[in-house]
């Protein structure tokens, strides 16, 4: 029973967590590598446990993200929700995947998430973003491995479900 | 690890409960996001949800303080030595300048005190820093740290050293949001220092900066002008640099000229900036003076031009005939305008 409560919280807390690390700056050079945090670990969760992270789960963290970034009520919410919706359409595969073919699936889902953006934005007017909008993904992807194995390494220390 | 409910769905194909659910989730977002486009909203939930929107503020901007505050305790001594003089070269170069400017300033009052106008070269002004949050990608805003606890109200100025920054377009109880120069939907009047042309000024769409999308054909702007805010409009005060000039190219429709224009302040680098507040007095020309001329007992006969003028407003038609007295006192009224 504790156990469980732990995991909840330990749940709760990564979410939160990616949410504030997507509002710390970073140094104006590397402002464009900045991956978007909380679908990776969206992601993640979708992966792992796939009946804790319903739809209604990514619509309210999009939601929350939206009220944090106060660009445009929605989009976030949109973007997170087709994201885990087609993770969850192919956790089986995604999860037997060995890590390299993993990041690329990875790297897909945020081109196509940042591809969603643009076109979001395109229809509120926005203009086009620099060529640097394309690198966030890459660099997501990139790290993906990494927050993947610390993620799971973290969970099996704390012997979390 | 294996659970029951991997036996149960299937490996390749997606269910239509799913996909539903889908529809409907996406439905809903694209609905809010119409309704904020159109009314923003946002801005209400912002302000509700505001009691843990700060501190979250608070919390996103420790590493940036922490990696600021390091910087300054690992300095070198040498360096902070020769900043300091820096500042103090510029602190008196500044003074200097100042002390040659007030006599001036002074004048400038006088002259000003004769021709009845009563803008004052003083600057009411607060001290804010920026709160170090990223507002998600290629949004040229910034937070600050003070908010309507402090008095701050949306559309009031933001400058720092240089020139102008932006403006206050959100508040919430101790922080609010600055829109800046560079924003592609900010746009600030301005006129040219050199030949007195006035345009206005819109942030650049593709990259940092500011452009001028629309100056005649005709018009005198040459690359290495300064622009100032002209103040017309009324939200920003005149005099301030808001930048300049580095090219001027005929424009895509080739029937304006269109000037890149480098931001005077330090946009992308402030990390102190000045909140201004309204100027006492108010914007407008002052207000007419006692009307000279003849007095009003020498006025002409009722209903000529003073009863004409002033029944438009009031409909039912106040009868001059049997008020002698009403039209004395109708013409400072009916000719203020």
């Amino acid at each position: 029973m504790n156990r469980q409560r732990l995991t909840r919280w330990w749940f709760a807390a990564t979410l939160g967590f990616a949410l504030v690390l997507m509002l710390v700056p970073l140094p104006a050079p590397l402002a464009a590598f900045k991956p978007y945090w909380p679908a990776l670990v969206l992601i993640y969760w979708v992966l792992e446990a796939e009946d804790r992270v319903s739809l209604g789960l990514a619509f309210v963290v999009g939601l929350g993200a939206d009220v944090f970034d106060g660009v445009l009520l929605g989009e976030q919410a949109l973007r997170l929700v087709a994201l885990v919706f087609i993770v969850r359409h192919f956790r089986s595969r995604l999860r037997f995947f060995p890590m390299w073919q993993q990041t690329l699936a990875v790297l897909a889902l945020l081109l196509n998430d940042r591809v969603l953006l643009l076109i979001v934005r395109s229809l509120s007017g926005a203009p086009l973003p620099p060529a640097g909008f394309w690198i966030a993904p890459l660099v997501g992807a990139v790290l993906w491995p990494f927050l993947f194995l610390l993620l799971d390494d973290l969970r099996m220390r704390l012997r979390l479900q | 690890m294996a659970r029951a409910h991997d036996e149960t769905s299937p490996l390749f194909a997606g269910n239509a409960a799913g996909t539903l659910r889908l529809v409907f989730y996406l439905a809903l977002a694209m609905v809010l996001m119409v309704l904020d486009h159109r009314n923003s909203w946002l801005w209400q939930v912002r302000n509700t949800a505001s009691m843990v929107v700060e501190p979250v503020y608070r919390l996103a901007s420790l590493p940036g303080n922490g990696v600021r505050a390091l910087t300054i305790a690992f300095a070198d001594r040498k360096l902070l030595t020769e900043q300091n003089q820096r500042l103090r070269e510029d602190l008196l170069l500044a003074n200097a300048r100042l002390n040659r400017m007030a006599s001036v300033a002074e004048q400038n009052e006088r002259l000003k005190g004769l021709l009845d106008t009563q803008h004052s070269l003083d600057l009411n002004v607060q001290l804010a820093r920026v709160v170090g949050v990223d507002l998600g990608p290629y949004q040229q805003r910034l937070v600050v740290n003070l908010g309507a606890r402090d008095g701050v109200h949306g559309g009031q100025p933001v400058i720092d050293a240089h020139g102008v920054i932006g403006q206050v377009v959100q508040v919430l109880p101790t922080t609010s949001v600055v829109m800046l120069v560079t924003d592609p939907a900010h746009a600030i009047p301005v006129v040219d220092e050199r030949s007195g042309l006035r345009t206005v000024a819109y942030g650049a769409h593709d990259a940092d900066g500011i452009v001028l999308p629309n100056v005649p054909l005709a018009a005198d702007v040459r690359v290495g002008d300064r622009l100032l805010t002209s103040g017309l409009g009324g939200r920003f005060p005149p005099g301030f640099p808001v930048g300049t000039v580095l090219s001027v190219a005929l424009g895509d429709s080739g029937m304006f000229r269109m000037a890149q224009v480098q931001p005077a302040a330090d946009v992308d680098r402030s990390d102190d900036v000045l909140l201004l507040h309204d100027q006492a007095e108010p914007a407008g020309p002052p207000a007419p003076a006692v009307p000279a001329g003849p007095p009003a007992a020498l006025a002409p006969a009722p209903g000529t031009a003073a009863s004409a003028a002033k029944p438009a407003a009031s409909s039912p038609v106040s009868t001059p005939a049997p008020h002698p007295v009403a039209p004395a006192a109708a013409p400072p009224t009916g000719g203020a305008p």
